[in-house]
């Protein structure tokens, strides 16, 4: 390694090429800010720019945030430092379009930055709330589309509350020994009435494991965007964990960051970015296993309320999806599966992959309308209980 | 460097710690649990000789459990005392028994204001991401300027910063403004050489060949899938097993006996044993 640190000047090319690695990292969505790269100049200067491995490294670990940017990094750094020395790997546009899981192919709205509405269907749409709130999220018209979504813009699905190991002041509880302190000093010295802090409570984690799948074709426009509302910061619920959003596809991707955007139809897009995969078959417990794996056993699922929203279509092993489901209704505090297809008159659970996992749900819930949708945040929230 | 420590650290470890060293700056750790991103901050304190300042997180960490807290019951004996000797009585008296009352003596340093009063220090911040959002506010502070600022004292600055070692192991996302100012590595489990010689330096009792076939037998059982993977502290923890039964070599009975020393779900025992453990072994002792 580099025992001899090279001279404390560095040569300009190296600077530059660290630069020029920076901006090719951020085209492909690193956030290798400009301290980043400050800090990757002085890494540079305390190893040895001339070996190629102290230059991966020192690029490796300070312009990486995360684990996602490793293989972006590699990439990055092959492209840069690769046989095309200098070549920067062309930004890619980011294409502004919706995401395209609706089975109406009138139902475009966005494709060139959004399509007139004819005046008056917008009217009938709005003048009839109620009825929309009830009608199967799948057989809607474009104009009723574009109503549902700024509904499902207003929805909010914070968690169950759960007692937080914070304290703040109260009447009763613990003694507070720095305020009594205070009361006491300003009595000048004389015992004065003890002062109090107990736990506050906080709403428990969300998580949203989206289908998204071939099978969900109708619903998972909407139900993205319902994830999109859950994932807002702020609201009522002040100071909660974040939700985490995962889509099952072919794959499973980890959508949260996405969803981070605050405009509904820019995070959208950013969604359909990242699911190269939307619209295929799905081997649902397998991916719930590698959510498992991956994230909910180290503590993304603990204690959290977990929420899949799938029709329960498994194209592989259903005893496998039984035992995942049970997998993580250990780990979680309530696992509640939303299924658009369960409103449907004469619905039994005969799907093998639902049937195998129903046992190891805890709520089971529709999710087939905006109604059904305001339905779950409340389940979600503790306040409804449906027992599967 | 660090082998003189006992940590055996490949490359990207390796220039992790010269840097976090020589930046300095603070060294941000990722990876699956039990592949040495505790240690590694113990092996730094031993080679700078410095002490190591342990911080575990966990929900709803404060100030008080993180940063410092008052002495209250000293404090309030003090205002006590103060009173009956009659000291507590003009305006002048009782601005001074506040300054009194709030001077460092009657602080009690936690160890993030420990790790800035300390030098050498490491600081070791356990599991950041077991903590809330809160706790990576103050956290943030500290690592920004190393100062801790105490409304009613000041504020503490470290002569020397020390070398902080954050780890995390990700069950959440933690916060860009924090990462931003560190250096961030995601750790591997080590590969087969260095795995035995790990073992072989933590469990020196342990022959080279019980070392080995622990090292490949360990190397399977990551490849299977489980819930949770085998680390090396559990190859650590399984080879001290099996010296303490007297084994020599890793066979059928006595690697089924201590199973629960690498596996700690009922479901990847069971994994384990249909995987016949026998087959396992051969492949172990054949040489993968």
């Amino acid at each position: 390694m580099a025992e001899t640190t090279g001279p404390q000047e560095l040569r300009y090319d190296a600077v530059d090429s660290l630069v020029g690695l920076a901006a090719t990292l951020r085209a492909m969505g690193v956030a290798a800010s400009a301290e980043r790269v400050q800090a990757a100049t002085s890494a540079m200067a305390a190893l040895d720019p001339g070996r190629r491995a102290d230059v991966y490294w020192a690029g490796r670990l300070t312009l990486c945030g995360s684990a996602d940017d490793l293989a972006r990094y590699d990439t990055a750094f092959e492209a840069y430092f690769g046989d095309r020395p200098g070549s920067v790997v062309r930004r890619q546009q980011v294409r502004r379009r919706q995401l395209q899981l609706v089975a109406d192919p009138a139902g475009d709205p966005g494709g060139d930055g959004g399509e007139e509405l004819p005046r008056e269907s917008v009217t009938a749409a709005a003048s009839s709330v109620e009825q929309l709130r009830h009608r199967d999220v799948s057989t809607l018209t474009a104009a009723e589309r574009e109503e549902l979504r700024r509904l499902l813009a207003r929805l909010s699905l914070p968690g169950e509350r759960r007692t937080s190991r914070r304290l703040r002041p109260a009447h009763r509880g613990h003694v507070d020994g720095g305020r009594t302190l205070r009361a006491w000093l300003s009595a000048g010295g004389e015992p004065a009435r003890l002062r109090h802090r107990a736990p506050v409570s906080r709403p428990r984690r969300v998580v949203l494991l989206v289908d998204v799948s071939g099978s969900m074709e109708g619903y998972a426009d909407a139900l993205l965007r319902f994830a999109h509302a859950a994932s807002r910061p702020g609201g009522r619920a002040r100071g909660r964990d974040t939700t985490e959003v995962f889509a099952l596809g072919t794959r499973l991707t980890r959508v949260t960051r996405e969803m981070a955007l605050r405009d509904p139809d820019t995070a959208m897009a950013a969604v359909a970015e990242a699911l190269v995969d939307a619209g295929g078959g799905t081997r649902l417990g397998e991916l719930l296993k590698q959510f498992l794996d991956a994230w909910g056993q180290r503590g993304t699922a603990r204690g959290a309320v977990v929420v899949i929203l799938s029709d329960g279509w498994e194209r592989g092993d259903a005893a496998l999806l039984g035992e995942q489901v049970a997998r993580l209704q250990r780990l979680a505090h309530r696992v509640v599966w939303s299924n658009p297809r369960k409103a449907a008159p004469g619905y039994a659970p005969l799907a093998a992959g639902m049937a195998a996992a129903l046992p190891h749900v805890d709520d089971f819930v529709e999710g087939h309308s905006l109604g059904a949708l305001e339905h779950l945040a409340d389940v979600v929230l503790g306040r409804v209980v449906s027992r599967a | 460097m660090l082998a003189a420590a006992g940590y055996f650290a490949d490359e990207g470890v390796a220039t992790a710690a010269y840097l976090a060293l020589s930046l300095p700056r603070p060294l941000f750790l990722e990876g699956e649990a039990g592949v040495g991103k505790t240690s590694l901050a113990a092996a730094l304190a031993r080679v700078v000789g410095a002490d190591l300042l342990r911080l575990q997180c966990y929900e709803g960490i404060d100030a008080s459990q993180a940063l410092y807290d008052w002495d209250f019951p000293r404090q309030l004996l003090h205002l006590r005392a103060a009173e009956s000797a009659g000291t507590a009585a003009g305006p002048a008296d009782a601005e001074r028994l506040e300054s009194e009352v709030y001077s460092r003596r009657f602080l009690l340093a936690r160890p993030l204001l420990a790790a800035l009063e300390t030098t050498p220090a490491v600081l070791l911040v356990d599991e950041v991401d077991r903590a809330d959002d809160e706790f990576e506010a103050f956290l943030l502070e500290v690592l920004s300027d190393y100062t801790v600022t105490v409304p009613e004292l000041g504020t503490i600055r470290a002569e020397v910063p020390p070398i902080v070692v954050v780890t995390s192991n990700r069950t959440r996302e933690v916060h860009d403004a924090l990462k931003r100012r560190c250096l961030y590595h995601w750790v591997e489990h080590p590969e087969f050489d260095r795995e035995v010689a790990i073992v072989r330096q933590r469990v020196p009792e342990a022959s080279a060949a019980l070392a080995e076939q622990v090292a490949r037998a360990v190397a399977v059982l990551r490849g299977e899938g489980l819930l949770k993977p085998p680390g090396v502290a559990e190859s650590i923890d399984w080879t001290q097993a099996l010296v303490a039964l007297g084994a020599e070599r890793l066979d059928a009975a006595t690697a089924t006996a201590t199973l629960g020393a690498v596996l700690k779900y009922r479901e990847d025992q069971q994994h384990a044993k249909r995987l016949d453990v026998q087959q396992m072994i051969t492949t172990a002792v054949l040489g993968g």
